[in-house]
């Protein structure tokens, strides 16, 4: 039998009895940049192979909502910050060993990249819409232009974005649930099909919906297989891992897990794309709301255990 | 030139007077530690063995805390001391996720804090404040690189260990067994 106690007395706010340094907010902000890295992605890649027109919630509804998304994912990590005042220091240097420091500067660089892809649409998606002043005008025209050019970064940068959101967990080797490198290729994988979703709900073209429909079903199998895989991986691996896996087989995130992120979130809605595929009658948002309830869940999920594992010494 | 403690274990009676020095000579916040003491007691009686360890920031020679740092607060100050600068920390928390051993705390006015080896004492040429204390003098304060130092001498005579090497992160205080 081993006991450890603390004959000092110690019970520091939000590190004792277990770490919980990372509130709601960080989760809903992997959450929004998940989803605005799909939206992204998915605009940027129908443009590079030409349908845009084709694929009109895709590429042109969509993408309004992505500096939306953004700017609210950036207020939320904002409020997370403990030194408020000083958060301008992020772009005062650049550290590259830093996946925070990375992650601030995609973000500048795609929040922007963002606005200019929606400010070229904006007339098409919304007719009556007058920028008013010529220099505005003249800017569009050249926007619309250049789309092509906008596209390529824009699907790249969504892609590192979406990697992003896992690897800014990942890096932790103190965490032994986070410390593996399947979370990056799971968050963009899960981005993209609550990206996916999304525009499913936005889409009144019956072709497109199914396109997008296919794609998520293929996005949720992925997923499934990086679950698993990523639970097999910790279930070979040391003893701090071990543990960690066993929060989600057996402990006390096994219920929430199972039930609205495997079940409720991937495999459910899963079966109901495929069933809407087939022919049957099924209101398209009841699989799209599933999903992206289980991919807040899952993020909520993941920070939340991750903070409880740790080395052992 | 590199700092390093040596505690240990054997001589340590659990008193936690280092910890109350370092609160005084910091001005630690009411319910916060920069230092603590961990008893962990093995077996089941008659079988019982005891180990206390006065525990702190390890200031890890590979320390995850100063890599993941997005501004640059958490830094190497000289010989291994790692020191949050307060007008750089922005609270994110990231290093505070990337420390093994937990020692770092989010300090009420919003920067991160954590043990700094006293070095404001440090540089006067006197011992941490938690070493000078010491009843016992279990903890032995030092440089690492000095072959004629105390700390070198120790970690020549005695068996020692550091907590969670496995971690990768190089800790710089080393536990007498």
């Amino acid at each position: 039998m081993r006991e450890e106690l603390f004959v000092s007395g110690r019970n520091i706010p939000n590190i004792d009895p277990y770490l919980n340094i990372w509130h709601w907010q960080i989760p809903i902000y992997l959450f929004l940049g998940g989803v605005a890295a799909g939206i992204l992605f998915f605009a940027g890649v129908f443009t590079i192979l030409g349908k845009e027109n084709k694929m009109t919630a895709t590429v042109k509804k969509a993408p309004l909502l992505v500096p939306f998304l953004l700017v609210f994912g950036l207020f939320m990590l904002f409020l997370d910050l403990k030194h408020k005042l000083f958060f301008w220091q992020l772009y005062t240097t650049i550290r590259l060993e830093s996946p925070m420091g990375w992650g601030a500067w995609v973000l500048m660089i795609i929040t922007p990249i963002s606005i200019l892809w929606s400010a070229s649409y904006v007339r098409e998606v919304f007719p009556n819409w007058d920028w008013k002043f010529d220099f505005l005008k003249t800017a569009e025209s050249w926007l619309i232009k250049y789309r092509l050019w906008i596209a390529w970064p824009m699907a790249i940068y969504a892609v590192i974005l979406g990697i992003y959101t896992g690897i800014l967990l990942s890096a932790f080797n103190a965490r032994p649930l986070w410390n593996t490198s399947i979370l990056g290729p799971l968050f963009l994988v899960s981005g993209m099909s609550t990206a996916a979703a999304i525009i499913i709900m936005l889409s009144k073209d019956h072709k497109e919906r199914k396109i997008m429909g296919r794609i998520d079903i293929l996005l949720i199998v992925i997923e499934l297989f990086f679950i698993v895989h990523l639970l097999m991986g910790f279930l070979a691996g040391s003893e701090a891992q071990i543990n960690a896996a066993n929060l989600f087989l057996g402990g006390k995130f096994t219920a929430p897990f199972f039930t609205f992120v495997v079940l409720l979130g991937l495999i459910f809605p899963a079966v109901l794309e495929i069933f809407e595929l087939k022919g049957f009658k099924v209101p398209i948002y009841v699989p799209a709301i599933l999903v992206l309830l289980g991919g807040l869940i899952f993020r909520f999920l993941m920070v939340e255990a991750g903070q409880i594992t740790r080395f052992l010494y | 030139m590199r700092y390093g403690m040596a505690i240990d274990t054997r001589k340590c009676v659990g008193c936690s007077d280092c910890v109350v020095a370092c609160q005084t000579e910091n001005n630690v916040p009411v319910g916060f530690c920069r230092d603590w003491v961990v008893e962990v007691v093995d077996g089941t009686y008659p079988n019982v063995s005891i180990e206390l360890r006065s525990e702190r920031c390890n200031h890890c020679a590979n320390s995850p805390c100063v890599r993941c740092c997005p501004t640059g607060a958490s830094h190497f100050e000289e010989g291994g001391i790692v020191l949050v600068e307060h007008n750089k920390c922005i609270g994110c928390g990231a290093c505070i996720e990337a420390c093994p051993y937990d020692a770092r705390y989010s300090h009420p006015d919003g920067y991160v804090d954590k043990c700094t080896f006293c070095i404001h004492r440090v540089r006067e040429g006197n011992d941490p404040a938690c070493v000078s204390v010491c009843p016992t003098s279990c903890i032995y304060f030092g440089d690492l690189d000095d072959q004629n130092s105390k700390i070198v001498n120790v970690l020549k005579n005695r068996k020692f260990k550091s907590l969670a090497p496995e971690a990768g992160t190089k800790p710089q205080i080393f536990y007498l067994v």
